[in-house]
Order: structure tokens, then C-alpha cells, then sequence
């Protein structure tokens, strides 16, 4: 329940930044400036340069353009300045790769001069997050209950790893799962098919007593077939007796 | 003064232990009615009629002996003993060149081989030559293939015929088979064999996991434990395989652990364990797994039901009800359950009364008096056991050498087959029933859970 929660308000966290960035990109296309109308005889023709700082910037640095004109009665850097004096400075703080263009217009004519500023490429919108592999999670927080020799009791070791499971199968309620019932070497492999089918049905019981439906959990015991640990040590044979949880997805 | 206590500790506890073989010994000859001193039989080659029954009767010959000296009920007279002419006809037969020293055989078998086309004929005769004339107590012809498979086939015959004339009508085993387990594809299948180890072939081709092969009494079915899927898990059921048709045969499944079937004497109803219900128990059904019912109600385990083959009224089971696994005897209808008195148990040491430890695997003799087991002592090992169920005299069969489990009688009464590692890996080996002789049967793979059919 709370885990989804979290998940969904990442998603509308995600969405949310989505929009911002979207905005701040519209901002930047903007009209070009209309000429400044264009008169009399012979006056010097405008120069004019434009430099900048820093020519490449990071996503919310900003870089000084410096420029000077001469012969110009009119100064428009664009975009986003507008109208500046013959000579100066300003900072800007493109969010995009920007070319600023500065248009001096005198008597004698128009000149342009450009500059070029680099943004690096934002950092992707954090992507929605993804699915957790849930095989993994499973693998990851389930652990199988153990059990003494010849017994099929839960032992308080088993307690604490199972409470663990029944928090997993609450957090996951599409998840179900198979409880094999394993046992040591030692003994009738009948009589061991028995005993296995014991362990996974009382790991079943004690999930349900702790509230997870019984229809979540199937048994089976696979006696001293499928050993996970072949030695014929104590160390082994304690490996081998368990309840192991296999998931399955509800259908 | 010590070490003289000490010496005669060791020399008492090896009386004590030679001592269960000797009361085998007494329980097995009361439990099939023989007489004490065993038949001396001389075997000599047979006759080969024309030159292909030749290769043929070296198969033939050394089947038949091997056959009859391992009835259990001959003592088969050495070969160097025989004197230069062999009968291959009653005309033929010197019976005082036999009965004398130093043959002094009681009885010969003899006779010759014709290869007709594809076709082996044996004209078999057992003659007693302590008689005067010999007196002809079997005179048959058997026909069968002209292959080696044909020779084994007429030797396993004629040995039957010769054992059933010379046990007072016990059925001689050498045409029986052995159910057994073998993982030598890879995946545990259920196989068959000749009692004998020959003819080893795979039945199941299930590539799971197939266990406990039980025969039914006419040997048309084998029952076992399979891993099927049912309602989506793979668990273990009972599966029912003909081996008329060679196929699977439809068996019911049921949720949870189903295994250790065992068919009732009478091949109408099949115990097994189930977890169905609850607890894994016994339950009996018919043999298409109808009519279920259960019989057993305790906490715990009960399983591995064998019935009491002469009346088919009582079956012994292993249930871990009073701790650790032990045996319990029930009537059929899963009344009046009562623990056998292994504990109470007379026929061997105290050490080695399976008062304590796992007592699992149980099989009813034939004759309905004894009940094979094996007992896992504190120690660690598996041996295995008889119990005269009305004395409660107890006998020990093997001892020392690996862990032996899992007995089932051959339909004579005189021979165990069982599960052994005492060769350094898990084979079948056959034993007679005071356990001695035994033989290993498999060496391929790992080979377990034999089942003797019983026929």
C-alpha cells in the first residue's frame, strides 16, 4: 500500500518536471526585430563585435557578452535583450544552445555581429521509475524457514525470516507462492515425503496466522530428492532441511 | 585383570552378534516348513543334440545352476565330484555312480538341448538316485527360443519346476522380476529386471522423478510416486503403470504429497500416503483411485503401508506418532492400531533392539509371519531386520557393511531384495533370508527401492 503510493507520486513528480522543462523551451523562440528603416547618403558604414565569457555552458550558468559598435545609432541584441548602448555588457543564462545576435544600425547601414552559446544538453527528466524486477525482489527478501532434525515445528530463526515473508507478500499481493518441503539425506525417502509436505504446510500455517491468505500458498515436498547441498555433514544435512519459497505470479 | 574383562567384553559381544544369523536361520526354515538338512543336487552340462545347441547350453547350464544353488533350499554338489559320464536320457543314468562317494548326491537333474530352426527344445529330468531304481520326479519338455535370452528362459523354467517338486510346492522364483529405481538416464525412472540382475530394462520415460515401485499381485500393474503438475504445482502423485500395454494408466490426482502405494493381496484396493486432508496419512482407494478412504488419524506421518499378504486383513506401516518413525500394525479398515513390541523384541542383544533410532521400510513376508524392516541405530547406519510377528524373535540380516534399506520379499519366502551402498555407491543386491549370499544386481547408475513381483 505505501510503497504504491510513493510510486505514484513519482510519477506525478516526473510528469510535473516534464511541463516545466517543455516551458522554459518555448520562451526561447522569439520574434526576430524588425529592420531599422534605412536613410540618408553617405554616412560611415556601423561595425560592430560581440564576444562572450564563456562560449559553453552548463544547463543555469550564465556567461557575460561583451560588445562594442561604432558609427551605430541603435543597438539590438536579441534575443531576449533588446535595445542597449553603443558599448557594454551583459549577463545572459541561455537554457538552450543560443546564437545572440547583435544588429547595429547608423546612417551609414546595418551591421550584425554573432555569438554562439553552448548549452550542454539537460539532464534527462528522470525517467519514470522503472518496474522493480519483482523476481529479484523476491529473491532478494524471501527467505526459506529451516528446520531441526525430524521436525516439522517452526524454530524461532524461522520466525523472524518468516515475518519477514509475510511483510513481502503484503507489500506484493499479486505475488503467490509454492512452499517445498526438503529434508536431509538421512532417513526413508518415504517417509521423508511425509515429513517435507509437514515443513511446507506448517511454513503455510504460520504465514496465514499471520494474515496472508491460504490461497496465496501452495505446498508440495519434494522429500530428499532435490537436496540443496550434497556433503554428509550436519552443516549440509541443516541446509537441506527447509521450507523454500518459490514465487509464482497470480493469475 | 582389565584387559582380561576387556577381551572377554569383545569375545561375548561377538557370540552375541554371530547369534542372530543362527536364530535367522531357525525362523526362516519354520517360516517355509523345510526340513533342516537341504537337497544335494549334482547338475551336470546337458546333452547338445546337434552342434548349434551347442554355445547355447553354456548359457543354459551355468543359469540353472545358478538358479538352484541360490533357491536356498540345495546344497549343490561341486562339480569336480561328478563322475566322468553325464546322463543326457534316463537310459543313460548310473544312479549309484551318483548316489556314491564321493558325488553322494541325493538327486540329478540332466538332460539335452535340440536347436529345431529358430526354435530350443530341453528334455529336463530330476531323478532321486538314492532309489533303487532311480525314481523320476519331473520329465519334461520346455520349447523356447534359439537365442541366449531363450536358453536363460528354459534354464529359469526347469529351475522353477525343479525347486516347486523339491520344496513341497513353494513356487520357485528364477521366472520373477525386480521393480526397481534407477537414475542411470539422468532422471529416476522406474526399471525392471530378471531376479536374477539380467534383462535390465527401463519402463517409465517420465524424465521427472519416479519412485517405490510396487507390484499389483498379478504383476500386470506397477504402482509408483510421480511428480505431476496439478493445479499448478508439481507434487508428488500416484501413478499406475501396465505392463500389458506398457503405458501409464489413469490415476486420480489429489493436492499435496501422494505416494508409497502398495496393492492389497487381492489387487482390489491400493493404500498410499496423502497429504490431502491434512496430515500426510493412509488412505485406500480401488485401483483406479476411487472409493477413497482414509484410514489413519494422527498427527504427523504415517506411511509406507505393507499388507499382510496370506489375508490381506492387517497392513504394518511406519508413523512417527510416538516421536521418531516406528511401526504400527492396523487392520485394513484402519482399526486397532497397535505398535509392534520391537522394543520387547527377543533374538538379539539389547544394543541392538531398534528401541530407539528410525524403524522404516516395512515389507510382510509372504507366509504372513514375518515382517522385514530397516533400523537405523543411533550409531548412524541402516541394517536391516526380521521379526517373527507371533514369537517377536528378532533377526539381524546385515551388519557392517554400508547402509541397507528398504527389504521386499521374493514370493518364495527365502530371498530379500534390497538397497545397499556397501559396494562404494546405492545398488539393488539380492540376499537369502537368514542373509546370507548376498548378490549384487545392478552397477549402472544408482539403483534403488526394489519391489519382488509376486509372481
Amino acid at each position: 500500500m505505501q510503497s504504491s503510493t510513493v510510486r505514484r507520486l513519482l510519477v506525478l513528480f516526473s510528469a510535473f518536471s516534464f511541463l516545466v522543462f517543455a516551458g522554459a523551451c518555448k520562451k526561447k523562440v522569439a520574434p526576430a526585430p524588425p529592420p531599422a528603416p534605412a536613410p540618408a547618403p553617405a554616412p560611415a558604414q556601423p561595425t560592430v563585435t560581440i564576444s562572450a565569457t564563456s562560449t559553453s555552458l552548463q544547463p543555469g550558468q550564465s556567461t557575460t557578452l561583451n560588445w562594442t559598435s561604432t558609427n551605430a545609432t541603435d543597438l539590438d541584441l536579441q534575443p531576449g535583450v533588446g535595445k542597449v548602448a553603443a558599448e557594454g555588457s551583459t549577463n545572459v543564462s541561455p537554457t538552450d544552445t543560443t546564437t545572440y545576435t547583435i544588429t547595429a544600425t547608423g546612417p551609414g547601414g546595418t551591421a550584425t555581429a554573432n555569438v554562439a552559446i553552448t548549452v550542454a544538453a539537460p539532464a534527462p527528466a528522470p525517467a519514470p521509475a522503472p518496474a522493480p524486477d519483482i523476481n529479484a525482489l523476491f529473491t532478494q527478501n524471501v527467505q526459506d524457514s529451516y528446520f531441526d532434525f525430524d521436525k516439522s515445528d517452526i524454530t524461532p530463526d524461522s520466525r523472524t525470516a518468516l515475518q519477514k515473508d509475510a511483510e513481502f507478500l503484503r507489500s506484493y499481493p499479486q505475488v503467490s507462492v509454492t512452499i517445498e518441503g526438503h529434508c536431509d539425506e538421512r532417513g526413508s525417502e518415504e517417509y521423508n515425503l511425509g515429513l517435507g509436505q509437514r515443513r511446507a504446510d506448517a511454513t503455510k500455517q504460520f504465514l496465514v496466522s499471520l494474515g496472508i491468505s491460504a490461497d496465496r500458498i501452495k505446498t508440495m515436498s519434494w522429500g530428499k530428492e532435490h537436496p540443496f547441498c550434497t556433503e554428509h555433514n550436519e552443516d549440509c544435512w541443516h541446509q537441506n532441511r527447509r521450507g523454500h519459497f518459490v514465487m509464482a505470479q497470480q493469475q | 585383570m582389565k584387559r582380561f574383562i576387556g577381551i572377554l567384553a569383545i569375545l561375548i559381544l561377538g557370540l552375541l552378534a554371530a547369534a542372530p544369523r543362527a536364530a535367522a536361520q531357525g525362523i526362516i526354515q519354520t517360516g517355509t516348513g523345510l526340513g533342516v538338512q537341504k537337497v544335494k543336487l549334482a547338475v551336470p552340462n546337458f546333452a547338445s543334440r546337434n552342434p548349434q545347441a551347442g554355445p547355447l547350453q553354456g548359457v543354459f547350464h551355468q543359469v540353472l545352476m545358478d538358479d538352484l544353488s541360490y533357491s536356498g533350499i540345495i546344497d549343490m554338489v561341486s562339480p569336480s565330484f561328478y563322475p566322468v559320464n553325464a546322463p543326457s536320457v534316463p537310459g543313460e543314468l548310473n544312479a549309484e555312480q551318483w548316489s556314491q562317494a564321493p558325488a553322494n548326491a541325493w538327486m540329478v537333474a540332466f538332460g539335452n538341448l535340440t536347436v529345431n530352426g529358430t526354435s530350443l527344445s530341453l528334455a529336463g529330468y530330476l531323478y532321486d538316485v538314492r532309489q533303487t531304481p532311480p525314481l523320476s520326479i519331473l520329465e519334461k519338455i520346455y520349447n523356447g527360443d534359439a537365442t541366449e535370452a531363450g536358453a536363460r528362459q528354459l534354464a529359469h523354467e526347469f529351475a522353477d519346476d525343479i525347486i516347486s517338486r523339491l520344496s513341497g510346492g513353494l513356487p520357485g522364483i528364477a521366472e520373477t522380476k525386480i521393480a526397481f529405481v534407477s537414475n542411470r538416464t539422468g532422471h529416476k525412472e522406474i526399471w525392471e529386471m530378471d531376479y536374477d540382475g539380467a534383462n535390465q530394462k527401463q519402463l517409465t520415460h517420465l524424465g521427472s522423478t519416479a519412485l517405490t515401485p510396487r507390484w499389483s499381485p498379478d504383476d500386470s500393474r506397477i504402482a509408483f510416486t510421480c511428480f505431476e503438475s496439478y493445479r499448478h504445482v508439481v507434487s508428488a502423485q500416484i501413478c499406475m503403470y501396465s505392463t500389458l500395454t506398457n503405458r501409464l494408466m489413469a490415476f486420480p490426482r489429489f493436492p499435496g504429497t501422494n505416494s508409497s502405494p502398495a496393492f492389497s493381496p487381492d489387487g482390489n484396493e491400493v493404500a498410499f500416503m496423502s497429504s490431502h486432508g491434512g496430515d500426510p496419512q493412509i488412505y485406500v482407494s480401488d485401483p483406479t483411485g476411487g472409493h477413497l478412504k482414509r484410514l489413519t488419524y494422527s498427527l504427523g506421518v504415517s506411511t509406507s503401508p505393507t499388507w499382510n499378504p496370506k489375508t490381506g486383513n492387517q497392513m504394518i506401516f511406519v508413523s512417527d506418532r510416538g516421536g521418531l518413525p516406528d511401526l504400527f500394525e492396523m487392520n485394513a479398515d484402519g482399526s486397532n492400531v497397535q505398535k509392534l513390541p520391537l522394543s520387547a523384541a527377543t533374538g538379539v542383544a539389547a544394543q541392538d533392539l531398534p528401541a530407539t533410532g528410525y524403524v522404516i521400510d516395512p515389507s510382510w513376508s509372504p507366509n504372513g509371519e514375518l515382517i522385514a524392516f530397516s533400523w537405523r541405530r543411533p550409531a548412524g547406519n541402516y541394517d536391516i531386520y526380521i521379526m517373527d510377528l507371533a514369537s517377536h524373535q528378532l533377526a539381524e540380516l546385515t551388519r557392517d557393511t554400508g547402509q541397507n534399506e528398504r527389504p521386499s520379499w521374493a514370493p518364495d519366502g527365502r530371498h530379500i531384495v534390497f538397497e545397499s551402498t556397501r559396494s562404494g555407491s546405492l545398488q539393488i543386491w539380492s540376499m537369502l533370508a537368514d542373509g546370507s549370499e548376498a548378490r549384487q544386481l545392478t552397477s549402472a547408475g544408482r539403483n534403488e527401492s526394489p519391489n519382488w513381483s509376486p509372481k
